[in-house]
């Protein structure tokens, strides 16, 4: 099956965290994911959402925010994508990423196009 | 029982084995558990109708499979038009068909649904009934009455789960060594609901078969996971109430409580056994809900032995499960065995807090306990009240016969 994996994180928890360390651990979670994950390994970081912008449009009238969708202690922060037999292997991945220890990963199965027409 | 009779009991419980083996064999395959169940519902629904008067089929997997493929690949057509879906119906026909041709070589994969059903992504308080369901064929009125939910909130429930079973991709399969401890938990807990059913309603056609079944899946959990004390301890406490149900009723049928069964009829095969399982649990590692429950029983087996029941340890063991569970059916227990230790009026101090949930109200021996109690502590006219709302609430003839005799038998105002 396929997922989207969206990491959320708290900002302020991993401004906190030891730098160095943090990349570490990404780049070996970047290099994992591309050696030994299978399928599509793509994805990418998002800036921080102080650089967000928002747009809703109601009644014809486009409503322009400065900042995220919402105010909440954890931000969406950028995203992967998984091709694995069930979910439990797509927990494994989101365990694997360092991003669930800085906020969370959700783990969405991607809507199958063939499946749809029921 | 007439031979009609029996042989209807004996189709239906034929008829649930197959069926619960079949919906895991085709949602394992499928991962669609209300399509695999939807796929059998017929067949098993023809099964129940036909079989009591034709006779049960040599092959009764084969019969269901042969009415259930159809549908299935019916329902399989409709849903993928394009030629992924086509080769997925092949196979799955392929399959059926192979393992409908070896007969009794049909795999089992009830364990691995039921994992499916307990997985951390399913809602906790859904896991316990969405295995009744899918491995037993309750339905969600049985297991609302059950788990003290209304019906139309449990059958909601249910068709959600298996919708997210299905759309999360949560796998069918037993889990590694090291998650399997946690996962457990919910399928010992199902399992005992199972069990408690069959236990509870006698009176049933098709219930008992229930019990047999939920021994079946505890001795198949035992088998598979030696090293887990509670599922010892879980079948241990279903033995030890099998071996005193011939003495649950009289010949004719009529009710008889605890402590006044005749201790000659309780079966020493199974209470050696269930003896012997609590004792390599407790051995094994720390004591869970399943073990504490057993040794209660196993403290009420022991008047079968001593002549007189050991009631002040009933009471210790309770405390014990009453912390754990927090269940307001195990305080009211305690304060059933209460009553035997320090008297009736303490064992009303105890149901006292209990009045207040709303769970309890509809829950007949919540009703009953409350009428014993008030009777022995003199109260008659409260007395009544209680036992009349027990019966009202029972759908066990024996139990309201049982109920009205109490009630006749109290003194008047």
């Amino acid at each position: 099956m396929r997922y989207m994996m969206l990491i959320h994180h708290d900002e302020a928890a991993l401004a906190a965290a030891p730098q160095k360390e943090l990349w570490a651990d990404y780049a070996a979670f970047n290099e994992a994911l591309s050696k030994a994950g299978s399928g599509m390994v793509s994805g990418e970081r998002l800036q921080p959402s102080s650089a967000a912008t928002t747009v809703r449009q109601d009644g014809g009238k486009a409503e322009i925010l400065d900042g995220p969708y919402a105010d909440a202690k954890e931000q969406f922060a950028g995203y992967f994508f998984i091709d694995v037999p069930d979910l439990d292997e797509a927990i494994v991945w989101a365990k694997r990423c360092p991003s669930s220890k800085y906020g969370s990963v959700e783990i969405r199965p991607i809507v199958d196009a063939e499946a749809k027409w029921k | 029982m007439t031979a009609a009779g029996e042989a209807s009991q004996v189709a239906a419980r034929v008829a649930r084995d197959s069926y619960g083996r079949l919906v895991a064999f085709l949602a394992a395959r499928t991962r669609d558990v209300a399509g695999a169940e939807d796929a059998l519902s017929e067949a098993f629904a023809a099964a129940l109708r036909m079989w009591p008067a034709d006779g049960v089929p040599d092959n009764p997997d084969a019969w269901l499979l042969t009415v259930a493929r159809r549908r299935q690949t019916d329902s399989i057509r409709r849903r993928q038009t394009r030629t992924a879906g086509e080769a997925h119906v092949k196979l799955i026909a392929d399959e059926i068909e192979a393992a409908a041709e070896e007969g009794e070589a049909i795999p089992d994969r009830r364990l691995a649904l039921m994992f499916a059903c307990a997985h951390p992504a399913i809602e906790r308080g859904l896991r316990a009934p969405l295995i009744l369901q899918t491995i037993l064929g309750m339905t969600a009125e049985d297991i609302a009455a059950a788990f003290l939910i209304p019906p139309a909130t449990m059958g909601q429930r249910l068709v959600r789960a298996k919708a997210r079973i299905h759309d999360a991709g949560i796998p069918f399969r037993v889990p590694e060594t090291e998650e399997l401890a946690g996962r457990l938990d919910a399928v010992l807990d199902a399992i005992y609901a199972a069990y408690s059913k069959g236990w509870n309603e006698v009176g049933e056609t098709g219930i008992p078969e229930i019990a047999d079944e939920a021994i079946w899946l505890a001795r198949l959990v035992v088998s598979l996971l030696p090293e887990a004390p509670e599922a010892k301890g879980m079948l241990a406490l279903m033995l030890y109430a099998e071996a005193r149900r011939p003495a649950r009723r009289t010949p004719d049928g009529a009710y008889v409580p605890l402590e006044e069964q005749d201790t000659s009829l309780w079966d020493d095969s199974q209470i050696v056994v269930a003896e012997q399982l609590l004792r390599d649990a407790s051995r094994d590692g720390p004591s869970g809900r399943y073990q504490l429950e057993a040794a209660i029983q196993s403290a009420h087996t022991a008047r079968r032995l001593a002549g007189v029941a050991n009631w002040p340890v009933v009471v210790q063991l309770y405390d014990h499960l009453v912390a754990l569970t927090h269940s307001p059916v195990v305080a009211l227990n305690r304060a059933v065995a209460l009553a035997e230790v320090e008297g009736p009026a303490a064992a009303l101090a105890a149901v006292a807090p209990l009045a207040t949930d709303k769970r309890m109200l509809g829950y007949q021996p919540y009703w009953a306990a409350r009428g014993h109690l008030l009777a022995r502590a003199g109260q008659p006219a409260d007395a009544a009240e209680a036992l009349t709302v027990a019966m009202g609430l029972t759908t066990d003839e024996a139990v309201r016969t049982y109920l009205a005799q109490q009630l006749a038998a109290l003194p008047r105002a």
